[in-house]
């Protein structure tokens, strides 16, 4: 599946990666404890967290994740954007909670990342 | 790999307490690392490793060093501070503590896992700590001959 089918699917806001939707998506993970993300991250996953720091970028592209999402229509500075922008990393917003986002995102057949 | 010869070495300097900059330091080292054409699962070890090292500069320590160094045949990553030290360094390992500042665990930091984390992705690991003077961190990543 590919994130573009993710963002028509549930109606996701394309803050950041524009160009790069047609990226494919492996698995999923919903933490917002950085090193708990850094453990378990899998290369092509979504994430979804309320962190919207510029370490989010960071941690997004050394794991080489598919897209971020942020739920509950949290803000997302622009220079956090901009450096996305810069890394590759697509950057999605959502108006429902990280519960519901993952709901429906397991509901379409993405997988958990593995729990090692 | 290509079984050309090189041996590369690069120091970047971590700052104190600078959460803004923090993960430019293991970017560039996952970059070098693409550049050399290592495998790709091994510089996904070693720029986590190199993060979380990165990350421990960043939130304990009074800032330092974050050098790598690539040969034919290992990758080292190493971390060193002038400060504070580590006490305990099996209960640092442990997962779980930690003794990251509020600051810190307000971005999302602070799980306990950062040096779990590293020792998880290298092969070898080097830990000396002395409270007063400072820590150095050893991550010694093998390049297995194809």
């Amino acid at each position: 599946m590919k994130v573009s089918q993710i963002i028509e699917a549930l109606s996701l806001k394309v803050l950041a990666g524009e160009s790069f939707l047609d990226r494919e998506v492996c698995s999923g993970y919903c933490c917002d404890l950085l090193s708990r993300v850094m453990a378990r991250g899998e290369k092509g996953m979504v994430w979804i967290t309320v962190q919207t720091h510029m370490n989010i970028v960071a941690v997004a592209t050394l794991i080489e994740m598919a897209c971020i999402i942020i739920p509950e229509g949290i803000e997302v500075e622009r220079k956090v954007l901009d450096k996305a922008e810069e890394e590759g990393v697509i950057i999605l917003s959502s108006d429902l909670t990280a519960f519901e986002l993952a709901g429906k995102l397991y509901q379409m057949g993405i997988v958990p990342v593995k729990v090692r | 790999m290509t079984g050309g010869y090189y041996s590369i070495e690069q120091v970047f300097h971590v700052k104190a307490g600078d959460f803004a900059s923090a993960g430019e330091a293991s970017s560039q080292i996952k970059k070098i690392l693409k550049q050399l054409g290592i495998d790709s699962t091994l510089v996904r070890r070693v720029s986590i490793a190199a993060y979380e090292a990165e990350m421990n500069l960043v939130i304990h320590s009074v800032g330092g060093e974050l050098k790598l160094k690539v040969t034919p045949q290992s990758i080292v990553v190493t971390a060193e501070d002038k400060g504070p030290g580590i006490p305990d360094i099996d209960l640092a390992m442990q997962e779980g503590y930690s003794t990251a500042p509020e600051i810190a665990r307000e971005l999302g930091f602070g799980a306990g896992m950062g040096l779990p984390n590293i020792k998880r992705c290298a092969d070898r690991l080097n830990i000396q700590s002395k409270v007063g003077e400072g820590t150095l961190l050893e991550i010694y990543f093998d390049i297995k001959a194809r």
